[in-house]
């Protein structure tokens, strides 16, 4: 019976995605150039952004709502696929993976994170979550040729499985608490059965952190970040550190928030000695590295300690921060993330910091550029970077977390010097080694998108406030 | 307290913030020509300057309050608005950058060589954040460019600076970035309590003591940094030291100023009860930057590292002025920053006048520069008398009149200080015997006088120091009202002060809430 399927509507974007992925998994075999499939993926990313706009509203049963909520969260997954898209070809060519299942997979992990933020249901939001961690477990391991990323790929990979146990595991409590995966009814059982202070589901939240935690990569569930970061196929890097954080953070929102508003004590009590402690070991750490994709690892480590404050504030304002925080975060971390990629040639690796002693010598444009995403990810105005840690400070200490705000801001000093020593080896030392570029007009392109990004939502923040705000608005009661 | 607001017909001062940022702007497209370069960041600053001198003309005296204030909407969900004005406080330091550019455009001539484009870049950046932090009334406007101007600077001072740039400069930025940060908390708190980043908003919020005290002292983490006040003041003879020329008459010259300006502007203002309060802790230390900086200075080998020791015993004499909550004081205070900045960047200038020509800052490798460049020891020997304060200089009218008005207040730190004026005298008497006098030392033998376009930069600075020395009062005349307002706002202040005990158990108890 037609009559009695239900609309598909929700999911057009999401299915959009699976049917291009797939054929590009297929096609790979007869298409030789392989920038046919660069542009296929530009251009899908772009099309499913207008179509997530236009399905937005739309229900999809009881377990998947194209809300705003995850909206904004489809918006920045789109963009890190855009973005990373962009760094991608010359890279990809030079270690061989340029092929039609590296962009196949990268939808495939964009079509999981977007099901986690459109996801009601703690089933579908598990099957999102595998999803995308399956298909980034396969990219990080993609330069199979090199040993480290082997390594990398196989420690996500089991470590992964023990966070998505300990997920499976969570899931289960409440299930057993409640008698329902559906989050709203959750919520709303919580409180009919007067389960607020109940150890078992104390006992899930602690759970749920823990698996959450690994995805955003929290101390000291960060282990796996730098190894991973640093063996993955870079552009792969800049998607999974935007991507996956942003996913994981979009299911902190709708399991903390909306199912287990009711222990909202238990929740904060737990995150929010991680984040002091993400905040302070992430910028710690990225001080002794002098591998620019680990130091970068450990900055994102720290990042998501600052996106963690808003979870923390538990109110419509801190989650918009976060969302925004996201959003800038993808915008100036994939943008070092192509600097990192430009170094790389077949014969160098251009990943030790040293590499970048003098840049700014040689390559004056493209130091500037690096600086501009560096004093923005140190959150020095007038970069967005700023803006973004002002929202969730702010946030935080609106919703009565004023040490947290205090121990943030005291290691965002720490976490400065790593990048500022980056600046220094570009501008303040003479250049040892000829360093050439790798350039593409791709690559390019993905820098200056992200470089306006940076300094226009630097001045002018405004709008995306506006539409954060928004895409709340309606989550939270 | 309402503050009076004279709307502007013409955007005059986002004109002269804005004007160096575009002509940065353009820099980056000119091609790699340093002549080009040079001349074309001379006109800028000169237009800047040219364009700004109507604040000084057009400035209302009587009027007590904002002028040239402009104001539009900027990012309405936080209630942010470009909000510009300046008053009595305010105008002589914008004035003061205007100049300061130029003669830092002139003094590197010829010593900056290497990447000119980007030094002139930088050097007109910092100087719009400068302006910017003076001119701004609205709290986030003023952190985005407190925290801007770190960026050009850093790169001043660790590009084109001495042998050991890169550890000061690290030092600087990270100093600055932890106070700053603090205040950013502070500013949040305020936020959050008036719900506007209005600063005139803010001022009529009257919070409880046991607020003010915490934002007192956070606020105060960000400006006792850039002061420098001791014990946090020792970035400050590293980032001097180490910097070029111009660098480090932009750090002396404006960049400390914005820390004192910082405590006129928010600390008094905000939070009155808690400035009067802490206005003994407060007082000790300046005495302390006072007589330590002096002592320091007898040690120094290096020709900047005396003058970087000699501008916190300066500055510290502009915070006894600020703390000691008088009207003559703080309007000596003013005066002795504009003093300070005319004085000890021209002594700055002077100095890199002989390295640029020795490319050594070591007291010993001087010694009877008087006969062989008796121009240049003119010139010197008038900072010098300045710095020394003596009558007749600009310098012995702040000075005096910031003693003066702590007499009033608090008479051991009046007497205090002054010992700090006869410490003053020894360490620069003598530098400028060493220096001048005594032996003709070989490594200075024959070395050319000043040149024109040194001369130049310094004469203004002559001028100024004779001006200001021998006529003080259309100076004292821009802040006459605005300190008097100031100073009503804070001692009319209802509320309080609790024992000190008392406040941080109270915090500890927010902290830590079981």
């Amino acid at each position: 019976m037609w009559s009695s399927l239900p609309s598909f509507v929700a999911v057009y974007p999401e299915i959009i995605l699976v049917v291009v992925a797939s054929f590009m998994v297929l096609a790979d075999r007869w298409i030789k150039a392989k920038d046919f499939f660069t542009w296929l993926t530009l251009i899908t990313a772009g099309l499913v952004l207008a179509v997530v706009f236009w399905t937005c509203g739309a229900e999809f049963g009881a377990s998947y709502a194209a809300d705003k909520y995850g909206l904004f969260f489809k918006m920045v997954f789109l963009l890190a696929l855009f973005l990373s898209t962009l760094i991608s070809p010359g890279f990809a060519r030079i270690v061989r993976i340029h092929f039609g299942e590296y962009y196949g997979l990268m939808m495939f992990a964009v079509t999981g994170m977007m099901l986690m933020a459109s996801a009601k249901d703690l089933i579908l939001l598990y099957v999102g979550l595998e999803l995308m961690s399956l298909s980034i477990y396969v990219l990080a391991g993609l330069i199979y040729a090199e040993l480290r990323s082997l390594e990398g790929a196989m420690k996500y990979f089991l470590l992964g499985s023990f966070a998505s146990a300990f997920l499976l595991l969570a899931m289960t409590y409440i299930y057993g608490l409640t008698g329902t995966t559906y989050l709203e009814p959750i919520a709303r059982r919580l409180l009919e059965f007067g389960l607020t202070g109940n150890r078992a589901l104390l006992l899930a939240v602690a759970l749920f952190v823990v698996a959450f935690g690994f995805k955003v990569a929290l101390v000291p569930f960060h282990m796996w970040a730098p190894d991973v970061y640093e063996g993955a196929p870079t552009p792969i890097t800049a998607f999974m550190s935007v991507g996956a954080k942003a996913a994981g953070f979009a299911a902190m929102g709708r399991v903390f928030l909306v199912a287990l508003s009711m222990a909202k004590m238990g929740w904060v009590d737990f995150l929010a000695p991680l984040a002091v402690l993400t905040c302070f070991v992430g910028a710690a750490l990225a001080v002794v590295q002098t591998n620019i994709k680990r130091m970068l690892a450990y900055s994102s480590v720290t990042h998501a300690g600052y996106a963690v404050l808003g979870i923390i504030a538990g109110t419509k304002e801190g989650m918009a921060a976060t969302m925004m925080y996201l959003f800038i975060y993808a915008l100036m971390n994939i943008g070092a993330f192509g600097i990192v990629v430009l170094l790389r040639r077949r014969d160098f690796v251009g990943e030790d910091i040293y590499d970048y002693q003098g840049l700014a010598k040689t390559h004056p444009t493209v130091a500037l550029l690096m600086l501009l995403f560096l004093f923005s990810l140190t959150g020095i105005p007038p970069t967005a970077g700023f803006i973004g840690k002002f929202f969730v400070f702010r946030a935080a200490f609106e919703a009565g977390h004023p040490y947290l705000v205090i121990a943030a801001v005291l290691a965002s000093c720490i976490a400065a010097y790593p990048y500022l020593r980056i600046v220094m080896l570009m501008y303040m030392k003479p250049p040892e080694k000829t360093v050439s570029l790798s350039l593409t007009p791709y690559l390019w392109a993905g820098l200056a998108f992200s470089v306006v990004g940076v300094l226009l939502f630097g001045v002018w923040p405004g709008p995306l406030i506006d539409f954060a705000r928004a895409c709340c608005a309606g989550f939270l009661p | 307290m309402e503050v009076a607001l004279r709307m502007s017909e013409f955007p005059l001062l986002s004109a002269i913030i804005w004007l160096p940022v575009l002509g940065a702007v353009i820099l980056l497209a000119l091609p790699r020509h340093d002549r080009l370069i040079r001349w074309f960041t001379l006109v800028v600053a000169l237009a800047d300057f040219a364009i700004s001198l109507p604040l000084f003309v057009w400035f209302d005296k009587g009027f007590q309050g904002f002028q040239f204030v402009e104001r539009y909407e900027w990012i309405k969900s936080w209630h942010i608005s470009y909000f510009l004005g300046v008053d009595g406080i305010s105008v002589l330091f914008v004035l003061l950058s205007a100049l300061i550019t130029i003669l830092c455009v002139l003094i590197s001539w010829e010593s900056v060589t290497e990447k000119v484009k980007e030094f002139h870049i930088a050097l007109l950046l910092t100087s719009a954040a400068m302006m910017g932090v003076f001119c701004a009334l609205d709290l986030f406007l003023f952190y985005l460019f407190w925290e801007a101007m770190l960026i050009p600077m850093y790169l001043i001072i660790g590009i084109w600076g001495g042998p050991n740039r890169l550890y000061a400069t690290i030092k600087f930025f990270l100093y600055t970035l932890i106070g700053s940060v603090l205040m950013l908390v502070g500013i949040i708190f305020l936020y959050l309590k008036a719900g506007t980043f209005n600063i005139l908003e803010i001022m009529k919020l009257g919070l409880p003591y046991h607020f003010q005290f915490w934002l007192f002292w956070a606020f105060f983490a960000a400006f006792a940094v850039k002061v420098p006040m001791w014990p946090v003041h020792t970035w400050l003879p590293d980032a001097h030291t180490e910097a070029p020329t111009a660098g480090s008459v932009i750090l002396a010259g404006i960049l400390i100023k914005m820390g004192a300006y910082g405590f006129l502007r928010f600390s008094l203002s905000f939070f009155p009860v808690a400035a009067k309060a802490m206005m003994v802790p407060m007082l000790v230390l300046s005495v302390i930057a006072i007589i330590y900086g002096g002592i320091i200075c007898l040690a120094q080998t290096d020709l900047k590292r005396l003058i970087a020791y000699s501008s916190v015993s300066h500055m510290g004499f502009v915070t006894l002025g600020i703390f000691s909550l008088n009207g003559n004081a703080v309007e000596g205070a003013i005066l002795q920053m504009i003093n300070h900045g005319i004085v000890t960047g021209a002594l700055f200038m002077c100095v890199g006048v002989v390295y640029d020509r020795t490319h050594t800052r070591a007291i010993k490798d001087y010694g009877g520069l008087a006969t062989v460049m008796p121009i240049y020891a003119a010139f010197f020997m008038v900072f010098t008398l300045a710095s020394v304060g003596l009558p007749g200089t600009n310098g012995f009218i702040g000075e005096f009149l910031i003693l003066l008005g702590t007499f009033a207040s608090k008479k051991w730190a009046a007497a205090l200080g002054a010992t700090g004026v006869i410490i003053g005298a020894a360490y620069m008497l003598w530098l400028y015997q060493r220096v001048f006098y005594e032996q003709v030392n070989p490594k200075v033998a024959g070395l050319p006088d000043l040149k024109m376009r040194e001369a130049i930069a310094l004469i203004p600075m002559l001028l100024l120091v004779l001006l200001i020395g021998c006529y003080p009062t259309p100076f004292l005349g821009f802040m006459h009202e605005s300190v008097r307002s100031l100073l009503e706002h804070v001692h009319g202040a209802a509320g309080s002060a609790a024992p000190i005990t008392e406040i941080i158990k109270e915090g500890l108890h927010v902290v830590l809430p079981s």
